[in-house]
Order: structure tokens, then C-alpha cells, then sequence
């Protein structure tokens, strides 16, 4: 599996480092040398505050409403699952990283057991890759579809037009739970992708089930426009606010639609093509914007190019088994080969990487899981200087952070 | 009728003010199925035929919570800022002519000046509560209050002052009698009346706290804006004053531009309520349906766009009253 391209290691700089003026603020600003009008007030954001889903806190100095310095404090949906999937067997691991992103639990079941087959050599058959394939894109629907509902929140609020955004993004997303029901029983916490394939074929009915789904929510998807893009209010919030410098974006490993939005053509399914990507027309949004309206706009147009892509590939499933090996009842038998892999898979948020070093026994070695939420909510530090209070919750909404992700 | 002015005001202001409060109280329940209905949802069906009894229960949960004072709050402020809130509202209520002749409480001569500075009051016990809660959501939440009553009051005078022009008194029943016969003044004379009548709207949004303009409250932002510290009936009656100033600015929309009791068929005060729950409902509707501004941009809207436009309405209506 190709891994992206990095330059050789940078040589340590001799002698005194030179100040490199740069077009985002200092994340390490010392608030004393900030000249405040009156006094600074430090602000901790969270973790019990309506905005930070209550597992994050960001603490805030600021000068009025204006922040200088915002320093994130995660951890507080720590669960160990990197530690866990040291004790577990190759079997059990999925059904824990369904936990992690808790938006996208498809695809993080995906990532593992990609990087699993990978260290084992194994490779599922063709139709399992189109269903896997299938359900991270009408994941990747479900997910947007969560982000926008929460976006609307956080510029609209609980008691307001937000709440009615969110809503009907909620009605659209329990139609998408319910295909996956009918796929994989569960509506959520699927368990469904194994070492070698997938553990459910889709039952009768399904494509019809996932048309009729999809086909509704692609010809609601301009209410959404007509409601956000369209109201002046909505694009004098988010116009120019929280912008993403590209370079910036990258150096902090950044991914996904927050980096698409600055610019940067990179996304993993068309450019290191995995699962049956390869075979499948993918047109990759981008904007140059970068500001919170650039990342509404990517984030609509991969979830209408992703209902396209469900609608094309419902149809076309190959026929064929949905396994390479025998299902395995007993959770140690399953051994897997020493050595170690890096796979990463294009989440709804950006690169999902798992690095998994195995020592040849029933459970990995070290499964490391790299989570674009991770380096998304490490951009804060650097928008958050010299914003609103106000801009700092849509910022923060804009770059789509799942804490369950972030903390493992 | 009572000849006696205080027995009339005491009497007649009681049943106001326990109508007002029930209406508020059931506007509650409206607005709850109003915004399920626009959100795909039932709305309360529990409590009651339609969830009827929703208010009640919420009454009860509320009078029921412990009755928390923060440490190291300003126990005084923070204690008599919700009742003061009430009153403020409660007293814009006096002067409000009900239906044409003596159906109103107190018939002050500058009673629609006296309604509009009562209502701005509110502006101090929030204010209070921002304070003295110990709370920096609280705090900020107060100093918004504080800036955008500054920015809002200015256009809502003016939009006001409109219909004063054209009616040619302060007297809100003079006003509305001046509007008999369909001659409303939203809609006659042309322009300067249906200016002032959505100048008016939008600060009444933001006299009430409302969405677009609820930023003081701003729940994404400020947890709770200055009701963060606030609990049981002491949050309840803050609550209750954000309704009742919805809904007194809409009757008073109703009164000051749509004819008050004027209407096709007899005149009454049945026209009235009509036009001011009419109000209400449309300021829900846009509630449930716009985002929030930022401080900033509100009162940018308000110094740049608002006022200079309620000037030259102001001016359009006092060149029509010359010469026309």
C-alpha cells in the first residue's frame, strides 16, 4: 500500500532559528505580552458546554470577546482503544473501532480490517470490496448529513432555526440507519467487516431499500441550499471565517474536506484507490476558499457525489462469495502473520490510518490509529487567535470533530 | 364601568396581567407544536388532549427544582433580577387600549412612550443578572444585552415614531382610532408605514431576545447567556418575561400598524388578538427558521442599515403629514 510522499527528513537548523513571519497567528503566544485593553479573561469552553458535546474543553484567554490564545484540552472520551486492541484478537477488534469516529463506524471497521488483511496478506473477493465500497460511501452520506445538522446548531442554536436544520437532517440520516439495519442488523455499531470480507451479504430488497433511500435525499438535498447558502445570515457567519491556510493545513497533517476546502486536491479514494475505488467514476469537490463556507460547499458536493455513487454501484455488485476465509468461531483462531502495516482509508473526515505491528500471535502487537479529527482539532490553536468568541463555535463546527475519534 | 380610576386600573390592569400570563404560558405550548410541526415532529402529546397540560407540568417541574443562590454570587441582584425582569414587562401592559372607548387600564396621555421605556428597562435586570451570577457565560451574555439594547432602541423609537406622526398623538388609543376603517397604517400611506411596520418587527425580535437576534441568550456560544446560573422558578420567570415581550410587541405591532380592533365586520377587541397572535406566530415562524447573527454584525445592521432607514422613514412620514 503506498504511503504519501514526504521530502527527506528536514536538517535541525545551526546557530540562531530565524523568525519565519507567517500568515497564521502564534499558538504559543504568551497572554502576558498581549496588550489588552483591560483585563484578559480566561475562558474554559467545555467540557460542559453545549457546543464541545461535553468531552472537550478548550481554554480561551480573551481580550473582550476576542480571543488571543486558545489552547484545546482533550481526553475526555479517552477509552484505551489502541490498548484494548492489544488484548483483543483480530476477530474482536472491529466491532471496538466502530466506537471510535461514532459518526462513521463503517468505515473505521474498514480501516482496521484493510490494515489486517494487508499485514496477512489476504484479499477479499470482488464482491466484498463493492460492498464494502458501498457502505463507506452511504456512510460517508450519514456522516455529512450528522455534520450539517450540527453545523446548523452551532450558528442557529438549540432554540431556533439551527434546530430545524438539524432535524431534517436527522429524519434524512434515520432512512440511511435503516438500510444498514436491514443490511447488517444493527443500525449503528455494525460488526459487519471481518478479516477477508464481510460478515452479512445484503439480504433481498436491499438495493431497492437503498434507492428509494438515496434517490429521496439527493432531491431533498437543495432544501438544505435554499435554507444555508441562500440566507444572508448563514453566509455572513461563515464567509471569510476560520480560514484554513493550505500550507498551514498540511503541516499539521490535516485531510479530508478541511483540506479539499483549501485548495489541495488530495483525497485517498481517488488517488490511492482501495476497496473497489478503482473501478468506480469519483469527482473530487475542491475549493480554494478555505473559510467555513468553502468546507459547506466541499461537504455538500461529496455527499451528493457520494449518493451518486451509492445509486451507481447498488446495481452493479458482482456476484461472488463476500469472504476470502472461512469464518472463524472461536475468537483466538484467527492468527495472524508477523510484521507490521500502514493503511489508510479517506474517512468522512479525512485520512484514517491504522499501523498495525504484529508479533505472529492471535492479537496485534501495537495497532496504532491515526484519526483525521485529530490533526482537524489541532488547527484550532491557530484559528482561534483574533476571532469572535461567536466565529470560534462555527469554526470549531466546521472542521467536524468527532471527540470519540480524537480521544480513542 | 367603574367610575373610580384606581379600582378601574387595579381591576382591570389584574385581569390584563393573569390573561397575558396564561396566554404566555399557553404560547409556550404553540410555539412547542409550531416548531415540531416545521421540524417533523409531534410536538408535546403527553400531558393533556394535544399536550394541552404542557405548560402546567412544566410549571410544576420548575416550582419544584431547588432554589439555588451561587456562592459568591450577589445574592441581592441576582435574587431580584428575575422579578424585576417580570415587572418591566408587566408594566408595559397598563396602557394598552384593549377596544375603541375605555377599554384600557390607564389612559396615559404618552402612553405608548411610556410602553416602549418600560419595556427597554429590561435591558437592567438583565443586565443585573449577567452581573451578579459570578459567571462569565452570564457576563458576556449581559454585555451583549447591554449593546444590543444601545444599537435597537434607536431604530425601534424611530419606527415608533411613525405612526405618532401620522396618527397625531401618543395616546396609543388615538392611534389606533386614527386608523379606523381599514386606513392601517402599515398599509396607508404607501411606504413610510410598511417601512416602519418591519423596523419595528425586527426590534422587536431583538427587544424579545428572538432569533436572529437572540444573542445575549446565544445557547451554541454562551450556554445560556445570563440564565447559565439560573434555576427552578427563578429561570421560569426570566422565561416568562422573554414571552411576554413577544408577545407585548406584537400587540403593540398590531396596534401601532395594523388598526388594533379595526377590522371587516364589528370592531373589537376580537380583531386584536387576532392580529397580535397573527404576529406571534409569524415571529415563531421566523424563529424556528433563521440562524443567529454575531454581536458584531447586529449592531452594524442596526447603526448602518436601520437607523439611517428609519430617518428617512421618520422624515417620508412627517412630509406626507405636512402635505398631504
Amino acid at each position: 500500500m503506498a504511503v504519501a510522499h514526504h521530502e527527506g527528513a528536514a536538517v535541525a537548523p545551526v546557530g540562531p532559528v530565524p523568525t519565519v513571519v507567517r500568515p497564521w497567528p502564534d499558538p504559543y503566544l504568551d497572554p502576558e505580552t498581549h496588550e489588552a485593553e483591560g483585563d484578559l479573561m480566561v475562558m474554559n469552553l467545555g467540557p460542559q458546554h453545549p457546543s464541545t458535546h461535553g468531552v472537550f474543553r478548550v481554554k480561551l484567554w480573551l481580550d473582550g470577546e476576542v480571543c488571543i490564545k486558545a489552547v484545546p484540552y482533550p481526553g475526555y472520551l479517552h477509552r484505551g482503544v489502541e490498548k484494548l486492541c492489544e488484548k483483543l484478537s483480530y476477530v474482536q477488534i472491529p466491532p471496538i473501532v466502530d466506537k471510535n469516529d461514532y459518526v462513521s463506524p463503517f468505515i473505521n471497521e474498514l480501516a482496521v480490517c484493510m490494515a489486517f488483511e494487508a499485514l496477512n496478506a489476504v484479499e477479499p473477493p470482488r464482491r466484498s470490496q463493492y460492498l464494502r465500497t458501498l457502505g463507506a460511501e452511504m456512510q460517508r452520506v450519514a456522516s455529512h448529513l450528522l455534520w450539517l445538522g450540527t453545523f446548523g446548531m452551532d450558528m442557529g442554536g438549540a432554540l431556533g432555526g439551527g434546530a430545524s436544520v438539524f432535524m431534517h437532517c436527522f429524519r434524512e440520516r434515520e432512512t440511511i440507519l435503516d438500510c444498514y439495519e436491514l443490511w447488517t442488523g444493527s443500525r449503528f455499531h455494525y460488526n459487519t467487516l471481518t478479516v477477508g470480507g464481510n460478515r452479512h451479504d445484503v439480504p433481498a430488497g436491499f438495493a431497492e431499500l437503498v434507492k428509494r433511500t438515496y434517490r429521496a435525499i439527493r432531491d431533498r438535498a437543495h432544501e438544505y441550499d435554499a435554507m444555508l447558502v441562500d440566507n444572508a445570515i448563514f453566509r455572513a457567519r461563515t464567509v471569510g471565517v476560520g480560514r484554513v491556510d493550505a500550507q498551514l493545513a498540511m503541516e499539521l497533517g490535516v485531510s479530508g474536506p478541511i483540506l479539499r476546502a483549501s485548495g489541495v486536491d488530495w483525497d485517498l479514494r481517488r488517488d490511492q484507490p482501495y476497496a473497489a475505488y478503482g473501478e468506480v467514476q469519483l469527482n473530487v469537490p475542491v475549493r480554494s476558499g478555505g473559510d467555513c463556507l468553502a468546507r459547506y460547499e466541499v461537504r455538500m458536493a461529496e455527499l451528493l457525489e457520494s449518493i451518486r455513487i451509492v445509486l451507481d454501484l447498488v446495481d452493479g455488485i458482482p456476484e461472488g462469495p463476500i469472504a476470502a476465509l472461512k469464518p472463524v468461531k472461536l475468537p483466538g483462531a484467527f492468527k495472524g502473520k508477523a510484521g507490521q502495516a500502514y493503511v489508510a482509508v479517506e474517512s468522512p473526515r479525512g485520512e484514517l490510518g491504522t499501523w498495525v505491528i504484529a508479533d505472529g500471535s492471535d492479537k496485534p502487537y501495537r495497532c496504532k490509529i491515526r484519526p483525521p479529527s485529530y490533526h482537524a482539532m489541532s488547527l484550532l490553536p491557530y484559528l482561534a487567535p483574533g476571532s469572535n468568541l461567536s466565529d470560534i463555535i462555527v469554526t470549531l463546527g466546521s472542521l467536524d470533530p468527532i471527540l470519540g475519534e480524537v480521544d480513542r | 364601568m367603574i367610575e373610580n380610576p384606581w379600582v378601574w386600573g387595579a381591576v382591570s390592569g389584574l385581569v390584563v396581567v393573569n390573561v397575558f400570563m396564561g396566554v404566555a404560558a399557553w404560547s409556550i405550548w404553540f410555539e412547542r407544536k409550531f416548531a415540531g410541526r416545521m421540524q417533523n415532529r409531534p410536538g408535546p402529546t403527553q400531558v393533556g388532549p394535544f399536550g394541552l397540560l404542557q405548560p402546567v407540568a412544566d410549571l410544576l417541574k420548575l416550582l419544584q427544582k431547588e432554589d439555588i443562590t451561587p456562592k459568591n454570587a450577589d445574592a441581592v441582584l441576582f435574587n431580584i433580577a428575575p422579578p424585576l425582569g417580570l415587572l418591566t414587562v408587566l408594566g408595559g401592559m397598563a396602557v394598552f387600549p384593549w377596544g375603541p372607548g375605555a377599554w384600557v387600564p390607564a389612559d396615559l396621555d404618552v402612553g405608548i412612550l411610556f410602553t416602549l421605556s418600560i419595556a427597554s428597562l429590561m435591558t437592567i435586570p438583565v443586565w443585573m443578572a449577567g452581573w451578579a451570577s459570578n459567571n462569565k457565560y452570564a457576563l458576556i451574555g449581559g454585555m451583549r444585552a447591554a449593546a444590543q439594547a444601545v444599537s435597537f432602541e434607536v431604530p425601534l423609537l424611530l419606527s415608533a415614531l411613525v405612526p405618532i406622526i401620522l396618527g397625531g398623538s401618543f395616546k396609543l388609543g388615538d392611534i389606533v382610532a386614527a386608523q379606523a376603517d381599514g386606513a392601517w397604517f402599515a398599509l396607508w400611506p404607501p411606504g413610510p408605514g410598511a417601512v416602519a411596520f418591519l423596523l419595528f418587527l425586527l426590534c422587536s425580535l431583538a427587544e424579545a431576545n428572538r432569533i436572529p437576534f437572540d444573542i445575549p441568550e446565544a445557547e451554541s456560544e454562551l450556554v445560556a447567556g445570563i440564565t447559565t446560573e439560573y434555576i427552578g422558578m427563578k429561570f421560569g420567570l426570566f422565561y416568562l418575561a422573554e414571552y411576554m415581550h413577544t408577545l407585548i410587541g406584537s400587540f403593540l405591532g398590531a396596534a401601532l400598524f395594523l388598526g388594533g380592533w379595526d377590522g371587516p365586520g364589528p370592531d373589537g377587541v376580537h380583531w386584536l388578538v387576532a392580529k397580535g397572535l397573527g404576529l406571534f406566530a409569524l415571529i415563531f415562524w421566523i424563529r424556528w427558521s433563521l440562524l443567529r447573527y454575531r454581536a458584531d454584525q447586529f449592531m452594524s445592521v442596526c447603526w448602518k442599515i436601520l437607523v439611517p432607514v428609519a430617518l428617512c422613514t421618520v422624515s417620508a412620514a412627517a412630509v406626507w403629514k405636512v402635505y398631504a
